[in-house]
This record gives structure tokens, C-alpha cells and sequence, in this order.
């Protein structure tokens, strides 16, 4: 209760007057977006405490230095004294400097350990970041397309510019996702701030991810890595559904974007892709 | 012979050049540093110019004035990095003020290799032409001053942009290097008699750890992007996948130099702000060894945390979980100095002039730097961060401002030193005022926007961002006009040319370059001063 009250605290300081929304970035933000997977809760978990941390040490110092200028001018204070040294003084402001960061590295090490692989993902998205679209594909259901910005004349909603995107990534919610993501020509970043996932796509390297999304809702993030001039123009929209919805889609979209060379044998499943990346990994 | 005459006799061998050979032959340690400053002012211009065009893009949404240049605004960014770093703050502060005052304060004649002075300084001119060519050739150089492969390669810059700025890099790393092993050589074997090193004015500890960081990372740094330019020119694949490369080995050797590049631009700001503080408090720096172990720890630790980073490009857990725990210790030798600052000015007796405030701002400033810093140093939190604007926000309350501060400070202190001139102090603390004003209202707001999730480098962004981003301009115009100001203090004092003293600074400066003239004589300690 006490832990909760802390961090509504801070999220209440921290998201200021803007009503908290889920899906994108609010004008006059100041605080993170509404989390909507568990790694994202986490984060902001952690961000509170170290926000906690942080404010308490700014303030002592800015208290201690405020009142030194304000008590020692020259004119309160016209005889400096001459100390030096104060070797107690000096072990305490290392040592609790120590203990803070021990203090605070267990959540922190919890925290990567947890966000790293998922062993028993349900569905595997693959990623490819080009020149300035993304490029999914469902390599368990054979088919794959292509995600290209809306133009600033086309968006739905004004707040949604340099966002919206023709076809946005779908997957179910309450489902372990795993992305694999890789670039053909340049690193590109693959990041949506409501899930806390950013991921460089790599030329020449797999990456992989996992969420699980909690609600329903499309998120939106932004490419985060510099990649040429179109940087700024190759949005990520993940639209998040129920399974039913889901499974819809997948036949839709099984006819829309059926892919074009789908030989079987050349076809690798989300499964294998994985296991001939950590045989490689192992060599 | 007395030490009078063994001076004077000493004048007449070294003849004082005049004219351009003055400036252009210049072996003496002063004259190459009035270059070193000069040289960063007139980069800060160019820097500072760049950055105003981007605040002026981004003050509001929609494409702006560069709806139809988006690599234009790649370029600035570019150029406002490589510009302000390798240009700006490392001649300003290592050039600058440590070949004027390095012998200065350990009581030595001049720097132990008076030509390769000379070469260090004149490396840097045609190394801001070619970064200055790399900005204006074919498309221009987009890429960040990261120079991260594909994109700094054939696929990503096809004209000859990157190639310019590799060998821009690689003359001022020469430049560096040089320099560096000059100080090292002339701090340990030309202090005056009774100058121990734990006697050292803090100034000088801090170029000494800034001297070996610099020579342990900028080969690497010259190793990495020599194989960019041999990818690009010579068909070689270290960072080509379809050979066998990988583009994340740069980014390994890049930040191997690149943090620890962090700390050279601060560490003499480090060592400026301690003296400055100690003599407008007249009161001795307080923890003086823990402060020069703590530049040394700092400078130590700052070598092995590069990856942090790199946070984002998939490492594995194990790793991120090292570079984590390594980034978090660096807190510990910086709140020491913090501490110590705080402990140097507690009791003291404190005159607030243009020094003494620049210093107190960058306690204020270097302090919320740092505190966002342990934020960032968590390889989860960092996640969400990496690449979006709390990162430019964090990194410029420690270097923009941070770096630049102690740069002011250090200005205002020795200006009459150098210049041999008074400033006008009602101008400075205009500037003072100016300044802080301006950086904080346009850098504070970029934590608001890194949180919400806005990338950087990004020359357009989703309407929601554009109230901090206007905010941020309208500071960073103000900080525009401060630079202005600085600018007229400089005309103002050499206009009036009030005549200064040995010491402006009163009892509690107390180091050795306060018992010498303003500006000292051409040649000094030719007779070494005695250290008590």
C-alpha cells in the first residue's frame, strides 16, 4: 500500500496536469506513457525508486549548497576558516554513496534478468527495419508485408501525424510475443514506449524480444536510431486485439499479403529461426 | 651571476618574434594557448550558430524551414557534435588553458616539446577545414558524430562526406595525442623544485588524468574509424555483414574512446571549478587528495564502462548487467568532488564574482547531470530512455553545460591573466544570469520529452511534443543571446583596456600564476620559483 501511494505520488508529479493516455505521446507530457505490459511497469517501478533516490540527494546537496552561499558571503562571513580535512566527514560521504547504490542494484539486476529471452513465446513476429518502413512478417503463417508511414494530408487524427501507419504490426493481447528483428541496409531501432521495448535492428544480426501486452489499443513508437534522412518518417503501430480478433485478421491478412515466394522449402517457422540462431550462437 | 641576470640573459637568446612569425612559428607555451582559445571561440561561433537553426527547426512542428532538407538537419546535428567536441571544448580547455597555465602552475619555463606545441595547435585548422568540407560535400554528413557503420558507410554516404571526416578525426586525434604526451612529459619532469606531485594545483592533476585518457583511447578511436575508411575505400568488410563483419564492433571501439572522451571534456573543468571555488571562498580546497583520487578513479573506471552505451543493440544479459554495475560506481568519485565542493566554499568567505558564479552554476548544473546519469546507468530503466531526448538532456547538464561552465569560469578567472585587461564585471554577471537562464529552460524540458518518448535527431516530431520543444527553443534562444553578450564583454575589454594587476583575486588566490605580471612576461620561471 505504502509502496503503491509512493509511486502514485510520483506519477501524479511526474505526468503534471496531462491526462494519462495510453496509446501515444499527450501535448505537455511530462511523465512516461500509460504502461501497458509488465516489463513497462516494471521499468516505471524502478524509475520510481531511482527517482526517489535521486530527488533526495538533489535536494540535500541544493539545500547544503543554498544555504553555504546565502551563510558564508563575505559580508556574514567576512573570516574564512581554514579547514582542510576531515577524514570521518570524507569515509561517510563515500561510503553512503555505496550503500545507496548497492541498495539500488538489486531491483536494477532484477530488472535486466527479467527482460531478457522468453523461453515459451506463443507467437513470433519478425522485424526487418529498411529505408525508412518496416517490414513484418509471421514466419508461422507464411505471409509478410510492408509498414509505410501515412502522409501528413491522410492521418485519421491530427494527433497521430508522423505516427499512423497503412498497415500496423497485429498481435493478441495477453499473449507472450516474440519479435526477431534484423535490418537490410542501415541500423534502424524498433521501439514502442508504451511496452518499454527498443531493439537496434542490426544488418547481419538477429535480435530478439518479447512482450505481452495487457490491453487492447493501438501503440505507436518511432524509429530510434539514426538511419539516413527519412529518419523521422518510419513509425511503429502495433495493434493489439483480442485472440478472436486475432485469428480473424490472420486469415484476412493470409490473402492480403500472401507471400509471394512462399516455397515451403525455403519457409523457416518462427521456432527454427530461433534455434539455428543459438546453434550459431553455441559454434 | 645572480638569478637577475641569469634571466635577463636568458631574454636575449630567445628573441621575441613579432608579426605573423609570432603567431605561426609560435613555440611559446602562452601564444599557443591564446591560439588554442581564439580557435575555440571562433568554433563555438560556427557550433553555437548550428544549433540555433536546429532550436529554430524544431520550435514547432511540421517540417518547418526544412520540410523538403530532412539530411540538412542530420548535417547540423553532425556538424554541432564533431564542432562543439572537437573543436570547441577539448582546444578550449586542454589547448587553451592548459598550455597557458599548466607551466604557469608548476612553475615551469614552458611546455617540455615547444615544436610539437606548435604542430598540435596548427594540426587543428585543416582539421575543422575538412570536417568543415565533410558538412558540404555531396549530400552532407548525416550520420551523427558517431559515425556509425552501415550509415557512415558506402550504403549510407555515398559521396565522399564521410571520408573527409575520417581524416578530419584522424588529424585532430594526432593533434591530441601530441599534446597530451606534451603534458604528460612536462608535468612529471618540470615542476619546480618542491612542486611534489601531491602538491599540484588540482588544475594540473585534472589535464594529467585528462593526458593518459586521451592517449589510451584516441589510437582506438584512430584503429576504428581507419577500418570504416578502408570498408569504404578499399573493399574491406570489419563492419560488413555480407563479409563476415559486424557493424556493432564500431560501436565497441567508438565508445571505448567516446565515454572516456566524456570525461576529457569535463576532468579540466573539474580541476578549473576547485581552484575557482578555493579562491573566491579563501579557503583551501577541501579533501584534496580524495579530490585527486577521485579525478583518477574517475578517469580509471571511465575507461570500462563504454558499453552503456550500447544498451539497445542486443547484448547479452551478462554484460548488460557488468557495464550496469561499473557505470552506477562512477556515482562514488563524483559525489566525492561534489561533497568536496561543497565542504571547499562551507566556512569559507564567498565573493560572488563572474568566476565564482560560473562555478556555483556548474555545481548546480554538473549535479543535475549526474543525478540523471544514475538513471541512465541502469541497462533496463535505459531501455525506455536510449536515444530519445532525456539522453540529450542529460548529456548536455553535463558536457553543454557542465564542460562549458568550467570553460567560463576559466575564462573569467585568467581573462585578466592572459589579456593583462579587466573585464567588465557587470557585463559578466549579465552574462552569468543570461546563460543559466537560457540552458535551463532549454535543456530541462527535454527530460519531459525523452520520458514521453520523442527520439532524438529527428527533424520533425508528433504534434504532442511541440509545447516543451517550444519552451526549449525560446531557452535556447536565450542562451543565443548570452553567447552575445560573452562576445561583447570580449570587445568591451579590449576597447577600454583597463590595466590589471598581478592578482584582481585578492589573498585567496594563492597559486603561482598570481605572482607573475598580467599578461606575464613572454618567458617566465626561467628561474624556477621555490615551492614551500
Amino acid at each position: 500500500m505504502y509502496k503503491r501511494l509512493i509511486s502514485f505520488i510520483f506519477m501524479a508529479f511526474w505526468a503534471g496536469l496531462s491526462p494519462l493516455c495510453a496509446d501515444k505521446p499527450v501535448p505537455w507530457q511530462m511523465g512516461f506513457q500509460e504502461p501497458v505490459t509488465p516489463i513497462m511497469e516494471r521499468i516505471i517501478g524502478l524509475h520510481d525508486i531511482l527517482m526517489i533516490t535521486i530527488t533526495s540527494i538533489g535536494v540535500i546537496v541544493f539545500v547544503l549548497l543554498g544555504y553555504a552561499v546565502y551563510k558564508f558571503s563575505a559580508k556574514r562571513n567576512p573570516n574564512p576558516s581554514k579547514t582542510s580535512h576531515n577524514t570521518l566527514l570524507e569515509v561517510v560521504w563515500t561510503t553512503i554513496p555505496v550503500l545507496i547504490l548497492l541498495g539500488i542494484s538489486f531491483p536494477t539486476f532484477k530488472l535486466i534478468y527479467y527482460m531478457d529471452k522468453v523461453e515459451d513465446a506463443e507467437l513470433t513476429v519478425k522485424v526487418v527495419g529498411r529505408q525508412w518502413y518496416w517490414h513484418y512478417s509471421y514466419p508461422d503463417q507464411e505471409f509478410e508485408f510492408d509498414s509505410i508511414m501515412v502522409p501528413e494530408n491522410e492521418v485519421s487524427d491530427p494527433g497521430l501525424r508522423l505516427l499512423e501507419v497503412d498497415n500496423p504490426v497485429v498481435i493478441p493481447v495477453n499473449t507472450t510475443v516474440r519479435f526477431l528483428l534484423t535490418a537490410d541496409d542501415v541500423i534502424h531501432s524498433f521501439a514502442v514506449p508504451a511496452f518499454g521495448i527498443k531493439q537496434d535492428t542490426v544488418p547481419g544480426r538477429v535480435a530478439e524480444i518479447w512482450t505481452r501486452v495487457t490491453k487492447e489499443g493501438t501503440y505507436y513508437g518511432q524509429c530510434s536510431e539514426l538511419c539516413g534522412s527519412e529518419h523521422a518518417y518510419m513509425p511503429i503501430a502495433v495493434k493489439v486485439v483480442s485472440k478472436e480478433e486475432y485469428q480473424k485478421w490472420l486469415e484476412s491478412a493470409k490473402q492480403q499479403f500472401a507471400m509471394e515466394d512462399a516455397a515451403p522449402s525455403h519457409h523457416r517457422t518462427g521456432n527454427e529461426i530461433v534455434l539455428a540462431q543459438n546453434n550459431n550462437a553455441r559454434k | 651571476m645572480t638569478a637577475k641576470s641569469l634571466t635577463d640573459s636568458a631574454q636575449t637568446h630567445h628573441s621575441h618574434p613579432t608579426g605573423w612569425r609570432r603567431w605561426i612559428l609560435s613555440t611559446n607555451h602562452k601564444d599557443i594557448g591564446t591560439l588554442y582559445i581564439i580557435f575555440a571561440i571562433v568554433a563555438a561561433v560556427v557550433g553555437g550558430a548550428f544549433s540555433m537553426v536546429m532550436r529554430a527547426q524544431l520550435m514547432t512542428p511540421g517540417g518547418g524551414f526544412m520540410a523538403e532538407h530532412h539530411q540538412l538537419y542530420n548535417v547540423l546535428v553532425t556538424g554541432h557534435g564533431i564542432i562543439m567536441v572537437f573543436f570547441v571544448v577539448m582546444p578550449g580547455l586542454i589547448g587553451g588553458f592548459g598550455n597557458w597555465f599548466v607551466p604557469l602552475l608548476i612553475g615551469a619555463p614552458d611546455m617540455a616539446f615547444p615544436r610539437l606545441n606548435n604542430i598540435s595547435f596548427w594540426l587543428l585548422p585543416p582539421s575543422l577545414i575538412l570536417a568543415t568540407l565533410a558538412l558540404v560535400t555531396g549530400s552532407g554528413l548525416g550520420t551523427g558524430w558517431t559515425l556509425y557503420p552501415p550509415l557512415s558507410g558506402l550504403a549510407g554516404h555515398p559521396d565522399a562526406s564521410v571520408d573527409f571526416a575520417i581524416l578530419s578525426l584522424h588529424i585532430a586525434g594526432i593533434s591530441s595525442i601530441l599534446g597530451a604526451i606534451n603534458f604528460v612529459v612536462t608535468i612529471f619532469n618540470m615542476r619546480a623544485p618542491g612542486m611534489t606531485l601531491h602538491k599540484m594545483p588540482l588544475f594540473v592533476w585534472a589535464m594529467l588524468v585528462t593526458a593518459f585518457l586521451l592517449i589510451l583511447t584516441l589510437p582506438v578511436l584512430a584503429g576504428g574509424i581507419t577500418m570504416v575508411l578502408t570498408d569504404r575505400n578499399f573493399q574491406t568488410t570489419f563492419f560488413e555483414p555480407a563479409g563476415g563483419g559486424d557493424p556493432v564492433l564500431f560501436q565497441h571501439l567508438f565508445w571505448f574512446f567516446g565515454h572516456p572522451e566524456v570525461y576529457i571534456m569535463v576532468l579540466p573543468a573539474f580541476g578549473i571549478i576547485s581552484q575557482v571555488l578555493s579562491t573566491f571562498s579563501r579557503k583551501p580546497v577541501f579533501g584534496y587528495l580524495g579530490m585527486v583520487y577521485a579525478m583518477v578513479g574517475i578517469g580509471f573506471v571511465g575507461l570500462i564502462v563504454w558499453a552503456h552505451h550500447m544498451f539497445t543493440v542486443g547484448l547479452n544479459v551478462e554484460a548488460q548487467a557488468y557495464f550496469t554495475a561499473a557505470t552506477m560506481i562512477i556515482a562514488v568519485p563524483t559525489g566525492i568532488k561534489i561533497f568536496s565542493w561543497l565542504a571547499t566554499i562551507w566556512g569559507g568567505s564567498l565573493t560572488f564574482k563572474t568566476p565564482m558564479l560560473f562555478a556555483i552554476g556548474f555545481l548546480v548544473v554538473f549535479t543535475l547531470g549526474g543525478l540523471t546519469g544514475v538513471i541512465l546507468a541502469n541497462g533496463g530503466v535505459d531501455i525506455v530512455m536510449h536515444d530519445t531526448y532525456y539522453v540529450v538532456g542529460h548529456f548536455h547538464y553535463t558536457l553543454s553545460m557542465g564542460a562549458m561552465f568550467g570553460l567560463y569560469a576559466g575564462f573569467y578567472y585568467w581573462f585578466s591573466k592572459i589579456s593583462g585587461y579587466l573585464y567588465n564585471e557587470t557585463i559578466g554577471k549579465l552574462h552569468f544570469w543570461t546563460t543559466f537562464v537560457g540552458v535551463n529552460l532549454l535543456f530541462f524540458p527535454m527530460h519531459f520529452l525523452g520520458l514521453a518518448g520523442m527520439p532524438r535527431r529527428y527533424v520533425d516530431y508528433p504534434d504532442a511534443f511541440a509545447g516543451w520543444n517550444f519552451v526549449s527553443s525560446i531557452g535556447g534562444f536565450v542562451s543565443g543571446i548570452a553567447a552575445l553578450i560573452f562576445l561583447y564583454l570580449i570587445l568591451e575589454a579590449f576597447l577600454k583596456k583597463r590595466k590589471a594587476p598581478k592578482n584582481p583575486w585578492g589573498e585567496g588566490a594563492d597559486t603561482l600564476e598570481w605572482t607573475l605580471e598580467s599578461p606575464p612576461a613572454f618567458h617566465s620561471f626561467e628561474v624556477p620559483p621555490k615551492v614551500k
